[in-house]
């Protein structure tokens, strides 16, 4: 209980700072009005109006919330305005694309580890293909899924894999190497073909790894599948979402969505921590 | 004073055995002729100063290392030909046992990967755990015991698929002297129930000479034997024995072995 004391004032000194970074950013367009209409406006009302304004440029952090708020629980879930329809549409794609990502990277390491062509020549690949623009590719492959007939889910899954695969092709790779000479001797004596080698202590020894990549693989797939969103125009997702609101000036939108955004990706990742904590105290290791 | 079990046919035997290793310092020779044979159900220790070889000769045995001059077999066949029959049980300096399974299941596992019944699975490892006085610590993660119990789990797991040969490389070298003490006693105990053959690694004379029906003395650059010596004190042996003028005698003249072969270094 002790620990959420400092929590909270961290959390108060961005609220505040918010706050003050609204004022300031908005309280040009409301003297603006005030020139335009020749009167003259005291600090309490540019004060008050820049907590209210429809399209501001940086929205009160209480506006974000009611429009979160109304987003989530203010209408059916079912609706096009809501963001738990929306957050629904990004989270399929999110999650398809996280396990094609997650079980192809895998298998490269697996590859990477076992092969020495593979070896050393996947790698560089795997880390040219994270150094393109997504925001570049991204268009791309829904051109070229479309026109082989896959639309919808599939081509936002494949753009959040092609972001996903990386960092587990990294960390599986450390984790499968990571049994010292002595393990790997011990298996030698045993006559251990590779495939028990893998099973028996590869695999095992590299679950530490795993978890941590999965948990970055994650985040990266949700980015993925809202950029996958974005330039096909679609018209659901927290992408569209965003998209629509820039369209429309709707800052309050697009803010509301972003946070939609982060607390989906920070719920992923929680659970992701409590399957990692299970399975670690299954395997003995969570301490 | 020769054992009666020494005289049967040879479980290992070198000829000529060189071992050599190139390095970018050139080359460096782990081992240069060496000639050694080891009869069933004798004990026989390694001893000498770091880089004598004595690791590596117990490595070539295993098919870990591979000579790279000379003859050797084991079990009457090759070294590699041994190891893929499953001829011997090796326990490394470090436990080494698996964070992640329980000590049942670390006994378990060169059974799963040999292919045992699960039902002989469970009854090998419950006798080999008994062998070892760990009955009731199978269900145990490692961390939860003491470094000697999770030696002494690491020997089980040699144990556990009945090999005739165990070889066992510095398997006491970590762990402190009452501790290891008490290891040796009980090891000295299970070699006499089992009467298996067992190469042991060491650079402690006390324990080589408490152990050993045979103490092969090392020395390095080359890595070579320069002295085997017979042991002959009893089979059954008690810790005090270590006391008695006999053990002194033995532990003396490996001594003059390791200095003789160490040159005006010591």
């Amino acid at each position: 209980m002790r620990s959420i004391l400092p929590v909270l004032v961290v959390l108060a000194a961005i609220v505040a700072l918010w706050y003050a970074g609204s004022v300031w950013l908005n309280s040009q367009w409301t003297y603006d009005q005030a020139a335009r209409a020749e009167v003259e406006v005291s600090l309490a009302e540019v004060l008050a109006d820049t907590m209210v304004q429809e399209r501001p440029v940086l929205p009160a952090p209480h506006q974000v919330a009611a429009g979160l708020w109304e987003g989530l629980f203010g209408q059916k879930i079912t609706s096009k305005r809501s963001l738990v329809y929306h957050g629904w549409v990004t989270l399929s794609a999110t999650l398809v694309g996280f396990a094609i990502g997650t079980g192809l990277g895998i298998l490269l390491a697996v590859g990477i580890v076992h092969n020495r062509a593979m070896d050393m020549s996947v790698m560089p690949w795997a880390i040219a293909s994270q150094t393109i623009p997504i925001l570049a590719i991204a268009p791309m492959v829904i051109v070229v899924l479309a026109s082989v007939g896959v639309t919808g889910l599939l081509p936002k899954a494949v753009i959040s894999a092609y972001l996903s695969f990386f960092p587990v092709v990294v960390g599986m790779v450390k984790g499968l190497r990571s049994p010292d000479g002595m393990q790997l001797d011990l298996l030698r004596t045993y006559n251990a073909s590779p495939m028990a080698t893998l099973w028996k202590l590869r695999l095992p020894a590299s679950m530490p790894f795993l978890f941590a990549s999965l948990k970055v693989s994650m985040a990266a797939s949700l980015v993925g599948a809202i950029v996958g969103e974005l330039p096909a125009g679609a018209t659901a997702g927290l992408g569209a979402r965003l998209l629509s609101g820039s369209y429309y000036g709707q800052t309050i939108q697009i803010w509301a969505a972003l946070f939609a955004a982060a607390i989906l990706a920070a719920g992923l990742v929680v659970v992701i921590g409590g399957i990692e904590k299970a399975t670690l105290k299954r395997m003995g290791m969570g301490r | 004073m020769k054992d009666t079990a020494v005289t049967t046919a040879p479980v290992i035997e070198a000829k000529g055995l060189s071992l050599t290793f190139h390095t970018n310092d050139g080359p460096v020779h782990a081992l240069k002729d060496v000639n050694l044979t080891i009869g069933k159900g004798e004990f026989v220790s390694f001893i000498g100063p770091s880089g004598c070889g004595k690791t590596t000769f117990l490595r070539c045995i295993a098919a870990l290392e591979h000579p790279t001059e000379g003859r050797l077999s084991v079990n009457g066949m090759s070294a590699d030909a041994a190891r893929q029959a499953r001829a011997y049980g090796y326990v490394f300096q470090a436990a080494g046992l698996y964070p992640w399974r329980t000590i049942a299941g670390n006994v378990k596992l060169p059974l799963e990967i040999m292919g045992f019944s699960r039902a002989e699975q469970e009854e090998r490892v419950r006798k080999v755990l008994s062998l070892v006085d760990l009955d009731g610590f199978g269900k145990k993660f490692p961390w939860q015991l003491s470094g000697g119990m999770q030696q002494r789990a690491s020997i089980a797991r040699a144990l556990a698929f009945d090999a005739d040969i165990l070889l066992m490389d510095e398997p006491f070298g970590a762990l402190d002297e009452i501790v290891r003490d008490r290891l040796n006693e009980e090891l000295l105990k299970l070699w006499a129930r089992t009467e298996k053959t067992i190469g042991f690694v060491t650079h402690s004379i006390p324990e080589a000479v408490y152990l050993s029906t045979r103490i092969v003395v090392m020395s390095p650059r080359p890595g070579r034997i320069t002295d085997v010596i017979e042991s002959t004190l009893p089979r059954e042996r008690p810790l005090d024995i270590r006391d008695s003028k006999e053990f002194i005698e033995i532990a003396h003249r490996v001594r003059e072995g390791l200095r003789a072969g160490h040159g005006d270094d010591v």
